[in-house]
């Protein structure tokens, strides 16, 4: 069972904005029928010339061998168009644990949450700072604290507070989802159905 | 204080509701497919738990499937095992099944429509954004995730916290040769691509009043484009008698019952909303996309934005933008060249929007630079094409009609928009690749794509009408 309580990771900056669906994970990938072996497609088109896996494209951050971790930070809106799940399960399957924008789709939100990725919502200038600060070196390292809700840029010391529902807090740090809230719930919801339906 | 419509049903699907904790909402009708929902019936699988409401639950193979031979079974492999994935779990699970050829076969979105299962007051999600759509029946519907999909499996309901309420009121008489399309493709231009986050919309005012049920469908379908959850139409009697008559609305007393409570669906004068935006009919014209999301649209007539007339801290996305799409900033678009012509999706491929096409390019031919594929939302909207003569319209014209499908809208099957080729089509995202790898789209309405079919180039149809 996968938990998640503090990171503190390198991370790697995207800076794009309005990344959609389709970009982390094109619908020609979605073909299989398992959660796994997403990573390797993960922004398939901009990370290869042509569709050509032999050419990496060195322009894109994923391809500099500068840039790792488990943080991904990118512009604003991020996750916008379809509801496909698989552009979660290809950011989680490629490794990444936790997501930094200034604004995240509804659904896309929701995605990341229910697999254990979180999305972490910064003010436009803290995200700025992360920029900065990963341009200016690499190997800075960013820790995210789920239990304080505490994002900090370990190197300048600079931090913010962020948001999340304390539902989804509970699930993500004891390792539980929706389905076994929903389950403990059974009876109310046949309740409902007699009457009415 | 009164109550919005979205209050009104919401409210009354509320199972169970704890402070801090999201509301367990109750599902009237879920819809899935082939591609979002093998992982969710493998979860039941581990679970070891069965489908909750087989007869709430409603499935169509659509998003990967050719749209040519589709009696022979489907070359791809990948996509064959998908499909092969979905019936197999349909049957061992209890689930009725709309699978490639069946007669009720077609677009997750455009089939429950069609038959009569979408019904005003309802609540509907699918492992698709664009669940958007069945908003114009009165329903609270929206796309959700394979995980969320597997809950409602599991439990006809899922978690959610009650969204924002929008309104956007249109007002006003539309100009000749603009339709429903461009009223949405408009708005989005207007509020941006994320202006509608958090919210779900509801449309109202004289010129959505007038418009049918299909002219709706599109308006909704479209409203997860500005980052809206969904949105939704007061029902109305255009909508009463676009249901009545349909394989599964409801018959005799029961359809009196129904009929009184759909009366009662509609936001009360005094509800308040938390955004409210106005929009005059008369300032549209027929729209088209020059970049790579929705919200980058204009009037046909218009000129691309000039570089300096982005706000600064825009710019490098409008730059990337239109470097994917080869176009410069500040020109117009009227006289580019297009190479395809698509047709289809579950925004605009029902029967009006293929009569629409038909009544233009009746008597007219193709250009030669061009490929156009129309592709119907559903076998029922091919047979009535084919019953009222459209195919033979469309034959004459050089346009190809196939069987229903998603298609080209997202290039899972082989109908793919080559890279660097330009398409103009009737479906709802110009993403990067979203046609296929490195593809070019212009979003447009129906009967823009029908002149761009016939001139080869993008048109300002209001010179052909
Ligand atoms: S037609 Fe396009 S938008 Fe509609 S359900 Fe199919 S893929 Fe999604």
């Amino acid at each position: 069972m996968q938990t998640f309580q503090k990171i503190i990771s390198t991370v790697v900056p995207l800076s794009i904005e309005n990344i959609d669906t389709d970009q982390i994970i094109p619908a020609r990938f979605l073909k299989a029928t398992t959660r796994e072996g997403f990573g390797k497609n993960l922004f398939r088109d901009w990370r290869y010339e042509n569709n050509d896996e032999n050419k990496p494209r060195k322009d894109f951050v994923l391809n500099n061998p500068l840039y790792k971790g488990e943080i991904l930070v990118a512009e604003k809106n991020f996750g916008c168009g379809s509801s496909r799940e698989h552009a979660a399960w290809a950011l989680a399957d490629y490794g990444f644990r936790v997501v930094v924008s200034s604004f995240f789709a509804d659904i896309f939100k929701n995605n990341a949450l229910n697999n254990f990725i979180l999305p972490v919502t910064v003010s436009d200038k803290f995200l700025e700072q992360i920029f900065d600060e990963v341009q200016k070196n690499p190997k800075i390292e960013v820790e995210v604290d789920l239990l304080e809700q505490t994002i900090k840029i370990l190197s300048s010391g600079q931090s913010e507070q962020f948001e999340i529902n304390p539902y989804k807090k509970e699930c993500l740090i004891n390792g539980y989802d929706d389905i076994d809230y929903l389950l403990s719930l059974k009876n109310k919801i046949e309740e409902y159905e007699t009457i009415n339906h | 204080m009164g109550q919005t419509l979205i209050d009104k049903i919401w409210d009354s699907h509320v199972v169970y509701s704890k402070p801090g904790y999201p509301d367990a909402f109750y599902i009237d009708a879920h819809f899935i497919h082939e591609v979002t929902s093998p992982q969710a019936f493998d979860g039941l699988r581990k679970r070891n738990i069965p489908v909750f409401n087989t007869k709430r639950t409603h499935a169509t193979a659509d998003h990967n499937i050719p749209t040519l031979n589709q009696h022979l079974p489907i070359k791809e492999e990948l996509s064959r095992r998908q499909v092969e994935m979905l019936t197999k779990n349909c049957k061992e699970y209890g689930i009725e099944l709309y699978g490639m050829g069946h007669p009720f076969n077609g677009i997750v979105h455009i089939i429950g429509p069609e038959l009569g299962i979408t019904l005003p007051g309802m609540t509907i999600v699918c492992g698709d954004s664009h669940t958007s759509t069945h908003g114009a029946f009165g329903t609270i519907g929206f796309g959700i995730g394979t995980s969320q999909v597997e809950q409602v499996l599991a439990t006809q309901c899922i978690l959610q916290y009650k969204p924002k309420k929008m309104k956007i009121e249109i007002n006003g008489k539309l100009k000749k040769g603009v339709v429903s399309k461009d009223i949405i493709l408009y708005i989005i231009s207007k509020i941006t691509a994320s202006g509608g986050t958090g919210y779900f919309v509801e449309y109202a005012g004289e010129t959505i009043r007038n418009l049918s049920m299909e002219a709706r469908m599109t308006i909704c379908n479209m409203s997860i484009e500005m980052g809206a959850r969904g949105g939704l139409i007061a029902p109305d009697e255009i909508t009463f008698d676009y249901i009545k008559g349909r394989k599964f609305a409801p018959q005799g007393d029961d359809w009196d019952k129904a009929l009184a409570y759909w009366k009662t669906l509609h936001s009360d004068p005094d509800a308040v909303f938390d955004k409210v935006l106005q929009f005059d009919a008369a300032d549209i014209e027929p729209m088209i996309t020059y970049g790579t999301n929705p919200g980058m649209g204009m009037g046909i007539t218009k000129r691309i934005p000039s570089l300096g007339d982005i706000d600064e801290h825009d710019r490098k996305s409008f730059k990337k933008a239109l470097d994917y799409m080869a176009l410069e900033d500040g020109i117009p678009l009227l006289g580019k060249p297009v190479d395809y012509v698509f047709f289809g999706s579950c925004t605009n491929a029902r029967i009006e929007d293929l009569r629409m096409v038909a009544s233009f390019v009746k008597g007219r031919k193709k250009a030669d630079n061009v490929q156009v594929w129309v592709i119907p939302g559903s076998k029922q909207v091919e047979k009535q094409a084919r019953e009222e003569g459209i195919d033979t319209i469309f034959e004459a014209a050089g346009f190809q009609l196939r069987g229903p499908g998603c298609s080209a809208c997202l290039g899972m099957n082989e109908d793919k928009i080559p890279a660097g080729k330009y398409c103009i089509s009737t479906s709802n995202r110009n993403f990067e690749g979203r046609q296929g790898p490195g593809a070019r789209t212009f979003l447009a309405s129906p009967l823009t794509a029908a002149a761009a079919a016939i001139t080869g180039k993008i048109t300002d149809v209001r010179e052909y009408l």
